[in-house]
């Protein structure tokens, strides 16, 4: 920690310094566009957009095309990086046209659901046109050489990228002073009732703010292509970075979105002139995203809404009040335990294949059934909750890695790992709400990531951990499949019986109304964060039973995909019922599982899919069938 | 007789509002103290620092002489304060009955019970309290379904749950029918003179003021105007000229 900042070269520690703090306010730069077109976004839809990402590897792809096209050159280069703008732009215009206009009045969440929908359909395009190895970046004609500064060499197109964003910061400030629209913007992003008085030209004035920020988005990944490439991981390789800028930065603030990727730029340099410095024997450099979160969160416990924006009021609930949670009715029952019937008998009368997934789908329905808990029961919505299944994961396989434990005491490792896990990101998430909430959650799992990513010496880095198999008396597939099967049917019972519990009602109360849980003596903060922890822990019964599965641990599993894919697992099913995410787990898991055997561009149907049911049931398609069927009853 | 509560000096400010400022009163044990006011006088803004929802700028709120200003509502709950809100703030995914049990389960510190079936729970208890403030027929319906009148009686059950020394009621019959109103004023008056309640209480309909309090208090800006017992109040010439004459007072429902 307390080395000084030295090179291998001798280079002096101060120029050396500045060299790299020139190189992180140079990456700062790109970094700052696409934020500023998300914070933009927000302020006036209130829709955070999971597919911003996409917007900016669209633009890299495109202008590294368009470049190509037009012959290079000074022309060709900058008339591709302003092309690659346009058209990222209108992509997002087409985006809010055909999707988002239709759900800006449904819950959060699904608007969050549909917009990853749409980077799931935008990597499968990428794929589809440009294939899957990346695409090295031209450099910017005119722009090639590099300044000499001491002893150290500062690339040209460097200086160009650090003015660049304070000249786009001037621009962006010219527009919302000085133009009819962005003073429109402005008070739209004030004053909500606004938008609405606006009457016809909302419609255009969303569209257009759509435009501005996939723009920049855009703008972004064609201005960073000189120094990298166009790669099919940029959407999501950035998204959680740009989240961690608007949160720091304040949602709606372009301003603060400048100064927090700045602050990023400073940590970056802090890292990386630390390299060779250790703490606790990890090496600094690769603790450079773990540092990056840590502030992050600092920055929200003390001020949650953000350097810059503004403390917002925050209501507890959004859309409709919730319907009553009840015991299921004896039919239903009876249905499960005939239901629990098939499954005991299944081993007799599935094949291997069968057997092996229908094992995967009752550790999703677990790790659903844990999200659930969390977002139906408590009311807190988490988009990392693969945080938890992974580190539950990797509690257990690191435990059979390095100290040769056996199976059965792997597997008390898990819950462990995950109850953790969620302990220490929990504290700090109960403090938000809301999707601020929801985006801290994210980003804590992009932490859980990245140590897996990038501890090599313990994690294996991105080949993760392999050889992690069952004891003998289960390494069948049939009998580990029974072992799968009484785990989950007593986890979800536990995870049941807590819900009718006096804490599960706290949680409750403090969903229902925290005003009122407040005024009768409940912690409702303490509660979420307990909730917060169980739910870490049933997700990690599930991730140490899933090594087990497939023999191995990766990365991935902490990854955002497989946080969707439990979202959407508990949405598919409905958030009301306790039998939702099992039912939603079987549905999508089984789709999932017949989209990847049927073709590669299974990303494509699924976006597709996810968008489809959002559209057609922006309530949910629990809420949907309560609203059909149980009106009746009601009625009656 | 040493006062359940004792406000001294309390003021807060919303930005530049001045929505309460030097107020200060106190009340007895088993005393009816009504709080009225057009409304924005602050009469819900003293509320929500009594039971610590807002933080004072400035003031002490002794409660049976210890100072609880800016502690947190749950806190205060645990020390004997019970509250209705005057927009009604009930657990709409649970039943009537479970509302109530809710509020017994915190009172008995049972929160953290994981595997207990909480619906069974202190059902005597929940039943008793929903009878005295006549919801005992609904107990099994879900609160989101409930009309008005009722969902303030099941506040009123929730806020007697943890035994309170001191009731807080912002607005309890606002919403309510004329004869509803009396009614239910008749009922928490008997509750709480039978069990020794302080009452704070806030109320446009001036019938039901003087049919009940012992005291009135009056607020006008944030500032105390008048106090006194209601004849006094009713004769006061500077309330009659600012609200009795003008009709004010009476103007109906929150805000
Ligand atoms: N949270 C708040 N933020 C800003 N102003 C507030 C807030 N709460 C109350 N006020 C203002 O304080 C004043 C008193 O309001 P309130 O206490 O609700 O009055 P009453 O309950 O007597 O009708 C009003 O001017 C109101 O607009
Ligand atoms: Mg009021």
């Amino acid at each position: 920690m307390t080395a000084a900042p030295t090179a291998d070269n001798g280079t002096p520690p101060l120029e050396f310094f500045l060299s790299q703090l020139l190189t992180g306010l140079a990456s700062a730069s790109a970094l700052f566009l696409v934020a500023c077109g998300l914070t933009i976004i927000f302020g006036v839809t209130r829709i955070v957009n999971f597919a911003h990402g996409s917007f900016y590897m669209l633009g890299a792809y495109i202008a590294y095309s368009a470049i190509t096209a037009l012959g290079g050159g000074f022309f060709g280069f900058w008339g591709g990086v302003i092309l690659a703008a346009l058209a990222a732009g209108l992509i997002g215009v087409a985006m809010e046209m055909t999707i988002l206009r239709r759900i800006y009045h449904a819950p959060e969440l699904f608007q969050l659901l549909a917009t990853f929908g749409v980077v799931l359909i935008v990597q499968d395009v990428a794929l589809y046109l440009w294939g899957p190895e990346d695409l090295l970046g031209p450099r910017a004609p005119g722009l090639t050489g590099a300044v000499a500064m001491g002893s150290q060499r500062i690339p040209e197109y460097d200086i160009f990228l650090i003015l660049f964003a304070p000249l786009v910061l001037g621009v962006l400030w010219l527009l919302f002073h000085r133009t009819r629209f962005g003073i429109l913007v402005r008070a739209a992003t004030q004053d909500r009732q606004m938008v609405a008085a606006l009457g016809v030209n909302q419609k255009w004035l969303l569209t257009g703010v759509f435009f501005l920020g996939a723009a920049l988005a855009g703008l972004g990944g064609a201005i960073q292509l000189p120094k990298g490439n166009a790669g099919l991981t940029m959407d999501l390789g950035i998204i959680a970075e740009v989240f961690v800028v608007t949160v720091v930065g304040g949602m709606g603030s372009i301003l603060g979105a400048y100064l927090a990727a700045l602050l990023i730029a400073l940590i970056r340099v802090f890292a990386v002139a630390n390299a060779g410095s250790s703490l606790l024997g990890i090496q600094l450099w690769q603790v450079e995203l773990v540092l990056i979160f840590a502030v992050m969160a600092v920055v929200l416990v003390v001020r949650p809404w953000g350097l810059l924006g503004k403390r917002e009021t925050l209501t507890g609930h959004h859309g409709a009040v919730e319907p009553p949670l009840l015991a299921a009715p004896a039919a239903l029952k009876w249905f499960a335990l005939a239901v629990l019937a098939l499954l005991v008998a299944l081993p007799g009368m599935a094949g291997t294949y069968s057997l092996v997934i229908a094992t995967e789908i009752l550790i999703f329905a677990l790790f659903a059934a844990s999200l659930h808990f969390l977002m139906g029961v408590g009311g807190v919505i988490s988009f990392g909750h693969a945080a938890y299944f992974g580190l539950g994961a990797y509690g257990a396989a690191l435990m059979v890695k390095h100290f040769a434990w056996p199976m059965e005491a792997a597997l008390f490792a898990a819950p462990l790992g995950g109850a953790l896990g969620a302990l220490i990101f929990g504290w700090f998430c109960v403090r938000l709400s809301g999707v601020y909430l929801a985006m801290l959650t994210l980003a804590f799992a992009q932490i859980a990531w990245a140590v897996a990513f990038q501890w090599i010496d313990v994690t294996g880095g991105d080949n993760g951990i392999l050889g992690i198999w069952p004891s003998s008396w289960a390494a069948t597939t049939p009998a580990f499949y029974g072992l799968v099967l009484v785990v989950v049917i007593v986890m979800l019972l536990a995870i049941r019986r807590i819900a009718f519990s006096p804490f599960g009602y706290a949680l409750r109360a403090g969903r229902d109304s925290p005003l009122r849980a407040d005024a009768i003596g409940i912690d409702v903060r303490r509660m979420r964060w307990f909730a917060f922890t169980l739910a870490g822990l049933f997700a990690g019964v599930a991730g140490g039973l899933f090594a087990f599965l497939k023999g191995s641990v990766s990365p991935d599993l902490m990854g955002i995909p497989l946080s969707v894919d439990a979202l959407v697992m508990v949405l598919l099913g409905g958030v009301q019922t306790l039998a939702g995410p099992l039912v939603g787990a079987v549905t999508f898991t089984a789709l999932k599982t017949e989209l990847v055997s049927l073709t590669n561009y299974w990303r494509l149907l699924l976006g597709l899919v996810i968008v489809g049911l959002v559209i057609a049931f922006p309530q949910g398609i629990a809420g949907f069938v309560r609203d059909r069927f149980m009106a009746k009853e009601t009625r009656a | 007789m040493s006062a359940v509560l004792e406000v001294a000096g309390l003021s807060k400010s919303f930005g530049g509002v001045k929505a309460v400022s030097d107020v200060s009163f106190s009340l007895a044990a088993g005393e009816l103290l009504a709080l009225i006011g057009p409304n924005g006088a602050g009469k819900t803004t003293c509320f929500n620092m009594l039971m610590g929802q807002l933080r004072p700028d400035t003031g002490t709120i002794k409660l049976a002489g210890r100072d609880i200003a800016g502690l947190a509502p749950r806190r205060i709950w645990r020390l004997g304060v019970g509250r209705t809100f005057q927009i009604t703030a009930t657990f709409a995914s649970m039943s009537v009955r479970e509302n109530v049990q809710m509020a017994l389960l915190s009172h008995h510190r049972r929160l953290l019970s994981l595997f207990a079936d909480a619906g069974s729970q202190y059902i005597d208890d929940a039943m008793a309290l929903l009878t005295l403030v006549g919801m005992e027929a609904q107990a099994e319906r879900p609160c989101g379904v409930l009309a008005y009148g009722d969902l303030k009686r099941v506040e009123l059950a929730v806020a007697l749950a943890n035994n309170p020394k001191l009731l807080l009621m912002d607005e309890p019959t606002a919403g309510m029918a004329p004869r509803e109103r009396i009614a239910l004023m008749e009922l928490t008056a008997r509750i709480v003179k039978e069990r020794g309640i302080s009452v704070l209480f806030t109320e446009h309909d001036m019938d039901v003021v003087f049919a009940h309090a012992d005291r009135i208090f009056v607020l006008n800006r944030g500032r105390l105007l008048a106090e006194g017992t209601p004849q006094q109040v009713r004769d006061n010439a500077l309330v009659q000229e600012t609200y009795l004459g003008s009709g004010a007072m009476f103007a109906d429902g929150g805000q």
